[in-house]
């Protein structure tokens, strides 16, 4: 059965994060005629005497003219093994939330590294990020292994230098590889040039990567989405609670908590369209009817009497701040949380964290772009939540602008 | 390996179901753009698992530009009925009637850029809050960037330099008085992705997908089929082609292939062996390297 790996690269413009995934578009033959065309005139306008396959992933006019990435573009490309969703993401600082943006729904986080510049602020930078988003895996490439002819002792000390800072990281499936992705060396094919390497190519390692234990299938939770109501003659009593299963494993026949109401009941069908199913897990979307008539809506939570989530107004949460408006204490939002929306007021900056040296500054009033901080947010409503750490989808919320009605931060509940 | 897992299908099939939900659960007045191809298809089946065993909550909206292939049509209204949904019709006829348009002229005139003012006047007529669409991210570069929910303007138009961080699978709708979305299910299911879920769900497809012969014309490496719509240049001769349509727009502008596949897996064989992108038939894409991304930003799908 194929499965779906979603992987984020950062990376600045000429560490060569785009050639590299121009790279793998291209050996994975994923690349069609008319667009290579397209890049071949392109490339020949500019003057330039190779193809520049980092062209392929440039989208929009103004990312054209001035030669940066600065959104989140998505790449899509298959192997016969897998099929892989890219989200592709620029480097700099300023785009920090690009990043971030691009991480909430990796499975995995490809860091690149330049041989001859081994570990730089940078690559702090992006692997402090994919710490702090939970990403599960991380694979570090060294890259422009043609530049430092290929050696071996080159590769090791970066290697080395990366375990040892990557211990206070909180990834612990790291591997690494050395490549050239101007030359395509490791990436889909073995290189010619580096015998002393028996490690997998970039590709093998994505294509063979486990995920399967990326959700969490141990703590029941199923936030309420929209509750389904035909109101036909031919089902007159039919009452569906429509949502995507956010952890554990739901069973028909199983008792439930519903939250916040405090209700219990059993699972009497699961429906996938016109599908009858005995089970469902983390991230199906399903249709789910109880044995007794009780009153859930949009933004509950349908949980196990045995495990549940916690429940607070006051919550804990590393939060990254996107808006050009600084953030002020004090300062009110809507806060969107799994299917429920409330109100949410800054109460306190804990600290702001330099996300470079990973240090801790107190005593900060304001959040500017790009800042992360741990704050703690007091909400009307009581929510019903997991740590981010032990769940991404029960674990985060975003804050939405009063006035503008804009997303103005991530946050990862602690 | 444990037994918890889904295929990628599965799960981009659970996820665009997952955000079908949310727009009907976020928004007040939300509609399917209904273009008749296999995108729209798959987007209105999905609709129907979203909410079984209610009807869908929503209709289903045409923006009929009045070129379209009759298999088109035939289609479309087998499916309305097919699936008890509602159907709001937007005509570009009826836009050029009323002097809203201008008709292009010339030898490759196409209604194509028409449709924008016909679909905006039609949202903001039904007051539209949420417009649901069968685009997806690997179409094209500017769709590249497109947003799960996208923010347009009380203009209707798109400004990808300002767009929403959009996080996990929170999507905010929230937009003040006026303004309204796009939303597209399944930006992240490519084109090969959709001909193996209309295979493995067994859903049927306008015959125009299918080989069949037809009579065509050669301009510019692109095979057009003859139609009242289309003026000949001097020097074109109409000649039969077996042949099939990979996308299905305006009859006046959508290039065929050459084709022998008359069955689905057949036309999954040819797609997965393809090396040309499917919006590469497409006459309106051809206008220039940002055609896409200069009629996104003014309200096109």
């Amino acid at each position: 059965m194929n499965q779906l790996l979603r992987f984020t690269t950062a990376g600045s413009v000429d560490d060569g994060k785009s050639t590299l995934i121009g790279r793998l578009l291209f050996d994975s033959k994923s690349i069609f005629e008319d667009q290579l065309e397209a890049v071949q005139a392109s490339s020949s306008k500019k003057g330039f005497d190779y193809v520049d396959l980092s062209l392929l992933t440039d989208g929009l006019r103004s990312e054209r003219e001035q030669g940066i990435t600065i959104d989140v573009a998505y790449r899509y490309f298959a192997t016969p093994k897998r099929k892989f969703i890219i989200a592709d993401t620029p480097g700099h600082i300023q785009y920090t939330r690009n990043m971030v943006t691009g991480a909430s729904t990796a499975n995995l986080a490809l860091i690149l590294i330049d041989a001859r510049k081994g570990l730089i602020e940078q690559t702090f930078r992006h692997s402090f990020l994919a710490s702090l988003l939970k990403i599960p895996h991380i694979i570090v490439c060294v890259n422009k292994m043609d530049l430092v002819d290929f050696k071996e002792e080159v590769y090791e000390k970066i290697v080395e230098d990366y375990k040892a800072f990557s211990s206070k990281l909180e990834v612990h499936d790291i591997q690494f590889v050395p490549i050239s992705a101007l030359l395509g060396d490791n990436v889909v094919n073995r290189s010619q040039h580096m015998d002393w390497y028996k490690g997998a190519t970039l590709l093998h390692m994505l294509e063979t990567v486990h995920i399967e234990s990326d959700y969490n299938h141990i703590d029941g939770r199923f936030p309420v989405q929209y509750v389904v109501r035909p109101q036909t003659r031919e089902h007159q009593d039919f009452r569906g609670y429509a949502g995507r299963v956010a952890g554990g494993i739901f069973r028909v026949g199983e008792e439930i908590l519903v939250l916040p109401s405090g209700f219990t009941s059993k699972i009497k069908t699961i429906q996938f369209g016109d599908e009858q199913l005995t089970q469902a897990f983390a991230p199906m979307s399903v249709t789910i009817t109880l044995e007794d008539e009780i009153d859930i809506s949009r933004g509950d939570i349908i949980a196990k009497p045995t495990n549940r989530p916690e429940s607070n107004q006051d919550i804990e949460t590393m939060l990254c701040w996107m808006n050009q408006r600084p953030m002020n204490l004090n300062s009110k939002f809507y806060l969107k949380h799994t299917s429920r929306e409330t109100k949410a007021v800054l109460k306190e900056i804990t600290y702001k964290l330099d996300i470079s040296s990973g240090q801790r500054m107190e005593g900060v009033s304001q959040l500017m772009m790009n800042d992360i901080a741990r704050v703690k947010l007091r909400t009307a409503q009581p929510l019903e939540f997991d740590s981010y750490r032990k769940n991404r989808i029960t674990g985060s919320l975003i804050l939405v602008d009063e006035s503008t009605n804009e997303t103005v931060a991530a946050g990862m509940i602690i | 390996m444990n037994q918890y897992y889904l295929s990628h299908l599965k799960e981009l099939e659970s996820e665009a179901i997952y955000v079908i939900r949310e727009v009907v659960a976020q928004f007040e007045r939300p509609a399917l753009l209904f273009s008749g191809g296999k995108d729209s298809i798959v987007l209105a089946y999905l609709s129907r698992k979203a909410f079984y065993p209610a009807r869908i909550p929503f209709p289903l909206v045409h923006i009929d530009t009045g070129h379209n292939f009759p298999e088109t049509m035939e289609y479309r209204d087998w499916m309305v009925n097919e699936l008890g949904v509602r159907l709001v019709v937007g005509s570009v006829q009826e836009s050029i009637d009323k002097g809203r348009v201008k008709e292009e002229t010339g030898i490759n005139a196409s209604r194509n850029a028409l449709q924008t003012v016909t679909l905006l006047d039609t949202i903001e007529q039904n007051k539209f809050d949420a417009a649901m669409g069968g685009a997806r991210r690997d179409e094209e570069k500017a769709r590249a960037k497109e947003r799960f929910f996208s923010h347009r303007d009380e203009f209707g138009q798109w400004d990808p330099k300002n767009q929403r961080p959009e996080l996990w699978n929170l999507f905010n709708g929230r937009k003040n008085i006026g303004e309204h979305f796009r939303v597209f299910p399944i930006s992240n299911w490519t084109e090969m992705d959709v001909w193996q879920y209309l295979f493995a769900e067994n859903i049927p497809i306008p015959k125009l997908y299918y080989s069949h012969k037809r009579e065509v014309i050669l301009r510019d490496g692109t095979i057009l089929s003859t139609s009242p719509w289309l003026k000949l240049k001097p020097g074109e001769t109409p000649t039969e082609m077996t042949v099939r349509f990979r996308t299905c727009g305006d009859m006046p502008i959508t290039g065929a292939v050459e084709s022998d596949a008359d069955t689905m897996e057949k036309i999954i064989n040819e797609v997965a062996a393809s090396r040309k992108t499917e919006r590469g038939t497409r006459a309106d894409d051809k206008r220039g390297e940002t055609a896409m991304e200069d009629r996104k930003k003014s309200g096109y799908f």
